[in-house]
């Protein structure tokens, strides 16, 4: 059997992203790249808490002033439901379902895309009044720490797109059904680092 | 073994049926997974619009996200599949990173301080 | 003829090792990179001896002194220690778990190549307007006020070396988890790999805070960010604790390896099993674990106050004992075995209580009101240097000689690494032995030079001469590495002592390492399968087709635009150079649209039939293949 044959849904394996070695090993080496991604953050996220509300002088800027509940509540949910609609491709992967699959990517695609848009709606609101990248410490670590995660939804988009586009002809095999699989597991974990965002920034800011 | 050495084996009927049900099954109860973890979202905006004392709030909504992590890790991203996970070498990773994530907010809440 | 047997010519020879994806031959090209690097390290340290060697020495400027310092430290550990030690990873591991290559050997070509173009940018800052000059550690309330691009050369080189070295640490764990043949369970792992295992895990977590701490000075210098700007609120100490958070992981990253080697060295020539083994993979566990929990003993003066310090002095002390356990593990070893004394051997040898030394001056600095008195002296200085050139580099002469068959299927000449070890060793001892009295009679560290009468003269000059021998030993060591090209193949096993995997290919290894994977039946395979009289390992599968990977030119191209875009990077600050942005453009186009070629070409590899492996056998071991 090579990479390219061609499956029905009655051939089509159980687990079909490891169904070979380089399938598992995809598997296996992206778990650890993401355990290696949670430090990554840890280290963002350390150091935005030691800096909250440090600034020069004077400085106007706070968590409890800038933060808006609305806004983030919205982000979050249009997040969460992509992660939902992640899991339903790959549901439909499973199935041998390829339809189904890239039209749940689709979704998934366009709430990343809303999510991202909402996201520099509030940074540009925040420039607008006058909370810049270099205002103050806690400025930049703010939009670091938050930037580097829009960086990580951004780069999820084009993986994904690509990965749609490059597959849209030739439908499912064992090739490409592991690139499939770890893209949504790239997108889980966006979502589970934006879970500590939203309480460690948002909500634990609000509440000062 | 590579691609190469992976047998394709078709499914009877009666195989292909109950996976394709055990399938359905699964997605059912991560849909309500993801109905947890809405509400969870939910308690902690909530308390937090509610204008609770903060020593109650931060506690909580730390606590909620602890378990909403923990929800996606073994509910939609499968931390848990010992089988295809080389017995938990995986999780053991995952958790490594976590307790040494854990260490860098306690060394930068507490030691950096002036 | 088919093509894998025909001889190519030289351009086709340079592509290949640009493209290849052979762990054997990256293994190579790092053992070259590294020598490189270790070369040209080593020559900045004798230039520094060279100025300290007198009182009022005025051989080398103050300025260029610091920058001497700075290029030394950061180049031996990133660029000529870790390479190294790779190069044994990447040449021994996948043949000590019975594996074809490594589980990502796409992977494995981009970590060398960002790796070793991440090097020699940083290197390039000599020639274009001066290297970095504040230390390797770069503390932030230094390095931020640094004129001049030098440390813009070391945030951006070594961001793209620590990815290079990311890359290749998780490509280890995989391979580690998911390509061992039947049989090899991870407590059969020989113990070289177990510690390739360890440090590649504390790569991986150790890596990413100093990649973020380089974000962070990089946004500071060139992006007017306020991380470490304190009239910001900013604060220089979270550099400090993300630097050493890295920092102290990174010795063990270098030196578990080199514990490795030396546990595959030991019992070798005490031909006897190693004392202890599961014990030492305890051990190994527990040194990388605690090694995550001590950083702050490296800030004890930068007064974190008495509880963080003394809590991190108990955790510092704590290390000590897995420590010791392998110690014991390898004297026990020794003890009662049919010892011979080898060149390998005798770096085992003579690592034993150089290590020891280091590792009890460790301690001594471990408890936090000593090292008040001790910090930033040249006590300092001899403490690391008996670990690293005590443990590490010992390590990795003894196993050069060691492995030098597996790698090019020629032995080292004994009675000339006899004398290397010698001069090397002495050269050594005198070199640093010396330090720790300087130090403790008040010898600043990173002085570039100082006034006569303080008593110091005397061991300066000492420390200077121990330093020429040793680079006399390291120019012996070249020689017979040189001189090695001329001698008669080794063949299979040379030492005949061999116990792991590795030995019981034949030589030269085909670039499949194994015709056939071969089962495992306990600890030390290939000594097993002597004891029960075989000439062949136990075979886990008939002869059978092959697949192997296709070579690829992308992790160069990919690499080389990152390379590019690092001199936007750096110029993008100077107001006189508006080019700049372009150059960074291009370099990120050329870096992404390597990536996106990759992402949509398909690669799946090849399939080595059962005719070609006969033929690749019989051209590589006469007719009749190999028997």
């Amino acid at each position: 059997m090579d990479f390219n044959t061609k499956f029905t849904p009655h051939t089509w394996p159980d687990h079909p992203e490891q169904a070979t070695m380089e399938g598992k090993n995809k598997i296996v080496g992206f778990w650890i790249f993401l355990a290696c991604e949670v430090v990554l953050f840890a280290s963002l996220f350390a150091t935005y808490l030691a800096l909250k509300n440090k600034g020069p002088a004077g400085m106007e800027f706070t968590t409890q002033g800038l933060f808006d509940l609305p806004l983030a509540f919205a982000m979050t949910m249009l997040l969460l439901t992509s992660s939902l609609t992640s899991v339903y491709a790959i549901y439909h992967m499973r199935n041998f379902n390829y339809k189904g699959m890239q039209t749940w990517l689709a979704i998934t695609l366009l709430l990343g895309l809303g999510f991202l848009a909402l996201e520099i709606y509030e940074f540009q609101h925040y420039v607008h009044l006058g909370f810049t990248f270099d205002q103050s410490a806690f400025a930049t670590a703010f939009y670091t720490l938050v930037g580097t995660h829009g960086f990580h939804v951004s780069l999820g988009l084009v993986w994904i797109t690509t990965l749609l586009i490059r597959n849209a002809k030739r439908g499912l095999n064992l090739y490409n059904a592991p690139k499939f699989f770890v893209a949504a597991l790239y997108w889980h974990f966006i979502d589970v680092v934006w879970v500590f965002i939203f309480t460690a920034v948002y909500l634990m800011g609000v509440i000062g | 073994m590579s691609s190469h050495d992976t047998p394709v084996v078709a499914k009877s009927q009666a195989q292909f049926e109950y996976d394709r049900h055990h399938n359905a099954v699964h997605m059912r109860k991560q849909v309500i997974n993801f109905a947890i973890m809405i509400f969870l979202t939910f308690i902690a905006f909530a308390v937090v619009a509610a204008g609770f004392s903060k020593y109650f709030i931060a506690p909580l909504v730390l606590l909620l996200a602890c378990v909403q992590v923990v929800l996606q890790l073994y509910a939609f991203m499968h931390l848990e599949d010992k089988k295809t996970h080389f017995g938990g070498v995986i999780a053991f990773f995952m958790w490594m990173g976590i307790l040494i994530a854990f260490t860098f907010f306690l060394a930068f809440l507490t030691i950096i301080w002036w | 003829m088919s093509s894998y047997t025909q001889k190519k010519g030289f351009g086709a020879a340079v592509w290949d090792y640009i493209t290849t994806v052979d762990h054997k031959k990256l293994a190579v090209m790092y053992l070259l990179a590294g020598t490189l690097f270790f070369a040209i390290a080593g020559f900045e340290a004798l230039l520094m001896r060279i100025q300290l060697m007198k009182p009022n020495n005025d051989f080398v400027s103050a300025g260029f002194f610091n920058e001497l310092l700075t290029m030394h430290g950061t180049t031996m550990l990133f660029l000529a220690a870790t390479p190294l030690l790779f190069a044994f990873m990447n040449m021994l591991v996948p043949l000590q778990i019975g594996a074809r290559d490594v589980a990502f050997p796409f992977l494995n070509s981009l970590g060398f190549w960002l790796f070793f173009l991440g090097a020699v940018f940083l290197h390039l800052s000599f020639f274009m307007g001066g290297a970095p000059d504040a230390g390797w550690t770069s503390y932030a309330s230094l390095s931020l006020y640094s004129p001049g691009h030098g440390i813009d050369f070391y945030v951006l080189g070594l961001q793209i070396s620590g990815a290079g070295t990311l890359i290749s640490g998780l490509n280890f764990i995989v391979t580690i988890i998911t390509m061992r043949a039947p049989g090899m369970t991870f407590m059969r792992m020989p113990l070289f790999t177990w510690t390739t295992l360890v440090a590649s895990a504390l790569i991986l977590f150790a890596f990413p805070p100093l990649t973020i701490g380089l974000l962070m000075m990089l946004v500071d210098r060139m992006f007017g960010g306020n991380f470490f700007d304190h009239t910001m609120g900013g604060n220089t100490v979270i550099w400090e604790h993300l630097f050493w958070i890295f920092g102290h992981p990174e010795v063990y990253i270098l030196v578990l390896p080199a514990f490795g080697l030396f546990s595959e060295i030991i019992p070798a020539f005490s031909r006897k099993r190693l004392f202890g083994y599961s014990s030492m993979v305890f051990a190994t566990i527990l040194i990388g674990f605690l090694g995550f929990m001590v950083w702050a003993h490296h800030m004890f003066t930068t007064g974190l106050g008495p509880t963080a310090n003394a809590i991190f002095a108990v955790a510092t002390m704590a290390i000590a004992v897995p420590t010791g356990m392998k110690v014991f593990n390898w004297i026990l070893t020794i003890w009662g075995g049919s010892i011979k004394v080898t060149t390998p051997m005798l770096y085992a040898l003579g690592f034993i209580p150089s290590f020891v030394a280091g590792g009890v001056t460790g301690v001594m600095q471990a408890s936090a009101p000593l090292d008040y008195q001790l910090h930033d002296s040249y006590f300092i200085v001899a403490h690391f240097h008996y670990v690293i050139v005590g443990g590490i580099v010992t390590a990795l002469f003894g196993s050069a000689h060691f492995y030098w068959p597996i790698f090019f299927n020629r032995m080292l000449n004994e009675a000339l690494g006899k004398l290397t070890f010698w001069v090397f060793f002495i050269g050594f001892h005198l070199t640093f032995f010396v330090q720790h009295f300087l130090g403790l009679m008040g010898m600043p560290r990173r002085v570039f030079t100082y006034m006569e009468g303080q008593g110091w003269d005397q061991f300066n000059y000492i420390s200077t001469i121990g330093a020429l021998m040793m680079g006399v030993g390291v120019i012996l060591m070249v020689i017979n590495c040189l001189m090695s090209i001329k001698g008669k193949p080794a063949g299979r096993d040379p030492w005949g002592d061999g116990r792991t995997l590795e030995w019981s290919i034949p030589q030269p290894i085909p670039f499949y390492n194994f015709r056939q994977t071969p089962l495992v039946r306990g600890l030390d395979p290939w000594w097993i399968e002597k004891q029960e009289g075989n000439k062949e390992a136990t075979f886990a599968e008939p002869i059978g087709d092959i697949h192997m990977p296709n070579n690829s030119a992308i992790p160069f191209v990919i690499s080389l635009g990152l390379f590019i875009a690092a001199f936007g990077a750096l110029y993008n600050t100077d107001a006189d150079k508006p080019w700049s942005i372009y150059v960074l453009i291009i370099g990120l186009a050329i870096t992404f649209g390597a990536m996106i070629v990759r992402s949509v070409k398909d690669d799946h590899g090849f399939h080595l039939h059962k005719e070609d492996i006969l033929e690749i056998e019989e051209q590589l071991y006469g007719k009749g293949g190999n028997k």
